[in-house]
C-alpha cells in the first residue's frame, strides 16, 4: 500500500524533474556554449530524477512494486508454477524445450559410445576370441535398439496406455477452460484448505517465503490441474517399451556377458575393464524406454496444447509476470509444495522488507547477535580512568606496596592507592557510554587512524626535513607500505588477539604509512623562499618547523587524513569479517552465512552512509582549515 | 656605519655529473650606508647567488662579505628579504605576516600592533590587517612582503626581482613606493632586476653582471633615482641621458646572451 504509493511518487518525481529540465534548457543563457562547465550548475532538479530512478529500479528489481500493486500475484504464479513443474518431466521427452526427441538424443549418444568402444578394443592388444566376443555383445546390444526402435515391435497394449493418456491430457486441458473446474471440493476438503489458509502467511511475509496454498480462484483452478497432471504424468512414466521379443533378447545378452565374466581370471585385467564399460552400455540400453519415433505424436500434440491453454488461462497473471518480475520469476519445488522467488527478486531485497528488519536491528533489545547495531551502555568512570590510566604509573612511583602486618591487616599507602585508580578499584558513578556494532567499527576506525596521525605527521615531516630520517626510516616503511593491509590481517590478528587490539594496530599500520608519505611530499614541498623568508625574518628552527613547514603542509596532511580514511574503513570491514565478534563487517559476514540477504544490503548500506560521513566531514574540515588551498 | 663589504667573492658549484660553475668570481665592491645599487644582468650571470650569500642562504666558497663590522655567516634580522612572489605565508592575514618577525623574536605585543598599523599605512594597505593574503592581488601581496621585511627595521634590504612579477602599472606605482621608502628610511638596498629601465630608475648605484663567470662587467653611478624622489617617474623614462644609457646597457646584454648562445650552439 505505502510502497505502492511511494512508487507513484517516484514516477511522478522523475517524470515531473525530466519536464522541468527540459524547460530549462529553453530558458538557458546563450552564451553558455557546450563545454562551458557554467552548464553544470545547479541542476537539483536532476539530483530528483537520479533518486527517484535509482529507488524505482530498486523497488522494480527487487519485485517490490509487484507486490505492492499485485499482493496476489506470488501467490497465483506460484499454482502456475506448480503446473509448469507438473508438466517439466513429459516436457522433457519431446523436442519442445529440447532439441530433439529424448530416444532420438538418447540413440544417438549411445551408438557414437558403442562405436567408439568397439574400435577402442580392435585397437587393443586383446586375443582376436576375445575381440569378436566384446564386438558380439556390442552389436547385440546394437540390435537391441533397433528392436524397441521399429514400431512393429511396439505391443499393443503399450500403445493402447499411450493413447490413454493423450486422451487425458486433452480431457484435462478442456476442464481447464470451464468455468465450473475446478469441481466443488466436498465440506471436509473445504474445512482443510480453510484451515491451511488460516495458517498461511504474505508474501515476503517469512524473508522469502512464497505463500503456496491457492487464495483466489485462478490459483485454485491452477493448482487442481497440477495435481491431475502429477497423476497422469506419472501414469505416463510407467510405460514401458517392452515387447516379448526385446526382452528374450536382453535376457540372453545379459547370460552371455554374465557367462564369460565368470570365466574371466582376476588376472585378466583389461579384459575384465572392457566388459565392464560394455556391461554399462548394455545396462543404460536396456533401461532406456526408447519408444518408435512416431508413437507418442499423440501425446506430444496434447501437452502442446495443454501447454497453450495453459498460458491463455494465465490471462493477465501472464502480463505481470512478463513486466513485473523481470530477470527471473516464481518457482515451484519439484515436490510441488512450496516455491520460491528466482531471480533479482531472490537476492536484492525490497526496500519495504530491508527498512522493517533495519528498524528491527535498530532496536537496541534485538540488535544483531545480542548486541544492538547503535546503542549506548552505562559505564562506571573507574572503569572509564582504569582503561585510560595504565597499571605502571603506580609502579614507577617511589616507595614499596604495602605488607601485611603482624596483626593481618594490609594499610593502604599513597602507591596503593594510586595502584587502585589505576585498576578502576574505586566506587564510581556511571555515565553513558555509545556501544553497538556502529560504534565499535567507527571507534575502531577513530582510534587507529588518530594513531596513525599522531605518530605518522611528525615522522613524515621529519622525514621531509632530514637527510637522516628519509633515509633511515624509509626502507622500512617503503617495505611494508606497498604490502595490501589485508595481508597482514591474518599475522596481526594471530598477534594481537580478535578483539579491538589487533584491529586497532592493523589501521594504525595502515594510515601510519599514509601519513608519512603525505607529510613527508607536504614537508619537502614548502618553497624554498619561505623558509629564506622564515630565517630572515629571525625565526628558530622549531618556530620555521611550527609556523612555516606545518602549515604548509596541511592541505597535504589532510588529503593525507581524506584518503586513510578511506582505506581504513574498507581494511577494517575486512577484518572484521576475518574475525571478531562485532562490528559492521561481522554483522556482514554472518548475515552471508546465514543468506540473509537484507542484513548484507543493509550493512552495505550503512558502511555507505558511514563512508560519506567521514567524507564529508573531512571535506568540511578541510574548508575550514585551509582556504587557501589552490590560491596561493 | 655599517657599509657593505665584499671582499674576492667566490662562488663554485658542482654538479653531480661532475660540471664546474663558477657562479661568481672575484666579487669585491663596497656599498655604503643609504646606497641604493641595482644590479642586473642576462640570466645565468649569479644575481641571485651574490643575494643568497649577502642573505646568509649560501656560504660563498672563496672570499668574505661584511656587514659593518661583523662577517655574514648565515641569516639574520640585520638583513631583510623581498623575493619575486612575495613568498607570504598564505595561511596568516596580511598583519600575521608583517608582524611574523616581531612574533617570533616575542617583542611587545602592544608595540607590535602599533607598528603594524604604521607600515601598512606606509605601505598603503589600511584597513586590510584582517585579510587573507591570498585574497590580495599580486600588487598587495608585494607591499605586504616589504612591510613584512622592513618592520624588522633591518641594515640592509634585499629584493630579488620583487617588482618581476607585477603588470606594467602595478609596476611603476611600486617603484614609487621603493623609492618613497629608501628615502623615508635611509636604508641601504641592493635591487635586483632584469628590468633595464627598472634599474636605471632605480639604482643609485648600477651594476651590470656578466656570465660564466659571474663577475661585475661594468659599474655605474646615476643621478635618476634622486631625480625620481622629487619628479615624476614617466618623464624621466624620456631624458635624454636616460635613453642613451638604456640603449648603451641593452646593446651590452644583448651582446652578452648572443654570446652565451654562440658558446651553447
Amino acid at each position: 500500500m505505502i510502497t505502492g504509493l511511494i512508487t507513484i511518487v517516484l514516477i511522478l518525481g522523475l517524470l515531473s524533474s525530466i519536464v522541468y529540465g527540459r524547460k530549462l534548457v529553453k530558458t538557458e543563457k546563450v552564451d553558455a556554449v557546450f563545454g562551458n562547465p557554467e552548464r553544470a550548475n545547479g541542476g537539483y532538479h536532476w539530483v530528483v530524477a537520479g533518486s527517484c530512478s535509482i529507488l524505482l529500479l530498486w523497488l522494480y528489481f527487487s519485485w517490490d512494486i509487484a507486490r505492492s500493486f499485485y499482493p496476489n500475484s506470488a501467490n497465483e504464479l506460484c499454482q502456475v508454477a506448480k503446473v509448469k513443474e507438473s508438466v517439466l518431466g513429459i516436457n522433457y521427452i519431446f523436442p519442445i524445450e529440447e532439441r530433439t526427441l529424448k530416444s532420438t538424443a538418447f540413440i544417438e549418444r549411445e551408438t557414437k559410445n558403442i562405436n567408439n568402444l568397439k574400435s577402442e578394443i580392435e585397437k587393443s592388444a586383446l586375443l582376436d576370441q576375445d575381440k569378436n566376443k566384446f564386438i558380439y555383445f556390442l552389436n547385440e546390444t546394437e540390435l537391441l535398439i533397433i528392436s524397441l526402435s521399429d514400431e512393429n515391435n511396439l505391443d499393443l497394449k503399450s500403445q493402447n496406455k499411450i493413447d490413454s493418456i493423450a486422451n487425458k491430457i486433452l480431457k484435462l486441458t478442456e476442464d481447464f477452460q470451464k468455468i465450473s473446474y475446478p469441481p466443488k471440493r466436498n465440506e471436509e476438503q473445504e474445512r482443510k484448505a480453510l484451515n491451511l489458509l488460516k495458517n498461511q502467511t504474505g508474501w515476503g511475509a517469512t524473508g522469502m517465503e512464497i505463500p503456496p496454498y491457492p487464495e483466489t480462484k485462478r490459483g485454485l483452478k491452477f493448482e487442481a490441474v497440477s495435481k491431475e497432471m502429477n497423476v497422469i504424468v506419472e501414469e505416463f512414466f510407467q510405460i514401458k517399451n517392452e515387447n516379448s521379443a526385446f526382452i528374450k533378447k536382453s535376457v540372453k545378452i545379459k547370460e552371455q556377458i554374465n557367462n564369460y565374466k565368470d570365466a574371466l581370471q582376476d588376472t585378466q585385467e583389461i579384459e575384465q575393464q572392457y566388459l565392464r564399460q560394455i556391461s554399462k552400455i548394455y545396462g543404460r540400453v536396456t533401461r532406456s524406454n526408447i519408444f518408435p519415433s512416431n508413437t507418442l505424436d499423440s501425446v506430444q500434440k496434447s501437452v502442446v496444447e495443454f501447454d497453450r491453454v495453459q498460458k491463455k488461462e494465465q490471462g493477465s497473471l501472464k502480463i505481470i509476470d512478463t513486466f513485473l518480475f523481470p530477470t527471473g520469476t516464481i518457482v515451484a519445488s519439484a515436490s510441488g509444495e512450496t516455491c520460491s522467488e528466482q531471480g533479482t527478486g531472490r537476492w536484492l531485497p525490497k526496500p519495504t522488507d530491508t527498512l522493517r528488519i533495519f528498524l528491527h536491528l535498530l532496536k537496541p533489545s534485538e540488535g544483531y547477535k545480542n548486541f544492538p547495531m547503535l546503542w549506548y551502555e552505562m559505564m562506571g568512570v573507574n572503569q572509564i580512568v582504569a582503561f585510560i590510566i595504565p597499571d605502571w604509573v603506580a609502579d614507577i612511583l617511589p616507595g614499596k606496596y604495602p605488607v601485611h602486618n603482624s596483626d593481618g591487616k594490609v594499610k593502604p599507602n599513597f602507591k596503593k592507592t594510586i595502584l587502585d585508580i589505576a585498576t578502576g578499584e574505586f566506587k564510581a558513578f556511571s555515565i553513558p557510554i555509545p556501544s553497538g556494532h556502529i560504534w565499535d567499527s567507527f571507534l575502531r576506525v577513530f582510534i587507529g587512524l588518530a594513531l596513525g596521525v599522531i605518530a605518522g605527521v611528525p615522522l613524515g615531516l621529519f622525514m621531509g626535513l632530514s637527510r637522516f630520517a628519509k633515509g633511515y626510516f624509509d626502507p622500512v616503511i617503503e617495505l611494508y607500505r606497498p604490502v595490501p593491509p589485508l595481508a597482514w590481517a591474518p599475522l596481526i590478528i594471530t598477534v594481537f588477539g580478535i578483539d579491538n587490539s589487533g584491529k586497532i594496530f592493523l589501521l594504525f599500520m595502515v594510515s601510519f604509512a599514509i601519513m608519512i608519505v603525505s607529510a613527508r611530499a607536504g614537508a619537502s614541498g614548502t618553497q624554498l623562499s619561505k623558509i629564506h623568508a622564515a630565517h630572515s625574518l629571525g625565526a628558530s628552527k622549531w618556530q620555521i618547523l611550527r609556523q612555516v613547514i606545518f602549515p604548509n603542509s596541511l592541505p597535504e596532511i589532510l588529503t593525507g587524513i581524506r584518503v586513510a580514511i578511506g582505506v581504513c574503513w574498507g581494511t577494517l570491514v575486512a577484518a572484521e569479517f576475518l574475525a571478531g565478534t562485532t562490528g559492521i563487517g561481522f554483522v556482514e559476514n554472518v548475515a552471508r552465512k546465514y543468506m540473509q540477504y537484507e542484513h548484507i544490503w543493509i550493512t552495505i548500506f550503512v558502511m555507505g552512509m558511514l563512508g560519506m560521513f567521514f567524507d564529508l566531514a573531512m571535506r568540511w574540515i578541510i574548508k575550514k582549515t585551509i582556504p587557501w588551498r589552490g590560491k596561493g | 656605519m655599517s657599509n657593505l663589504v665584499s671582499d674576492k667573492l667566490n662562488m663554485i658549484f658542482s654538479s653531480p655529473k661532475g660540471e664546474v660553475i663558477h657562479a661568481l668570481k672575484d666579487i669585491s665592491f663596497t656599498l655604503k650606508q643609504g646606497e641604493l645599487l641595482t644590479v642586473l644582468g642576462p640570466s645565468g650571470c649569479g644575481k641571485t647567488t651574490l643575494l643568497n650569500i649577502i642573505a646568509g642562504f649560501l656560504r660563498p666558497t672563496d672570499g668574505k662579505i661584511i656587514l659593518g663590522e661583523t662577517e655574514i655567516n648565515g641569516p639574520g634580522v640585520e638583513r631583510g628579504m623581498v623575493f619575486q612572489q612575495g613568498a607570504l605565508f598564505e595561511w596568516l592575514t596580511v598583519s600575521e605576516n608583517v608582524n611574523f618577525g616581531l612574533r617570533m623574536r616575542k617583542e611587545n605585543k602592544i608595540e607590535t600592533e602599533r607598528k603594524v598599523e604604521e607600515w601598512l599605512a606606509i605601505v598603503g594597505l589600511q584597513g586590510f590587517g584582517n585579510t587573507p593574503t591570498y585574497q590580495l592581488s599580486g600588487g598587495m601581496q608585494q607591499r605586504v612582503a616589504l612591510a613584512r621585511c622592513l618592520i624588522n627595521n633591518p641594515d640592509l634590504i634585499l629584493m630579488d626581482e620583487p617588482l618581476g612579477a607585477l603588470d606594467a602599472l602595478t609596476r611603476e606605482k611600486m617603484q614609487s613606493l621603493v623609492l618613497k621608502i629608501w628615502k623615508e628610511t635611509g636604508k641601504t638596498i641592493i635591487l635586483i632586476t632584469h628590468s633595464v629601465e627598472e634599474a636605471l630608475l632605480l639604482g643609485e648605484r648600477l651594476y651590470v653582471m656578466a656570465p660564466r663567470p659571474g663577475r661585475i662587467h661594468k659599474e655605474y653611478q646615476l643621478p635618476f633615482a634622486s631625480m625620481g624622489l622629487e619628479g615624476d617617474l614617466r618623464d624621466i623614462k624620456n631624458n635624454k641621458e636616460f635613453v642613451s644609457k638604456r640603449e648603451e646597457i641593452l646593446t651590452m646584454i644583448w651582446d652578452m646572451e648572443e654570446e652565451i648562445m654562440g658558446k651553447e650552439i
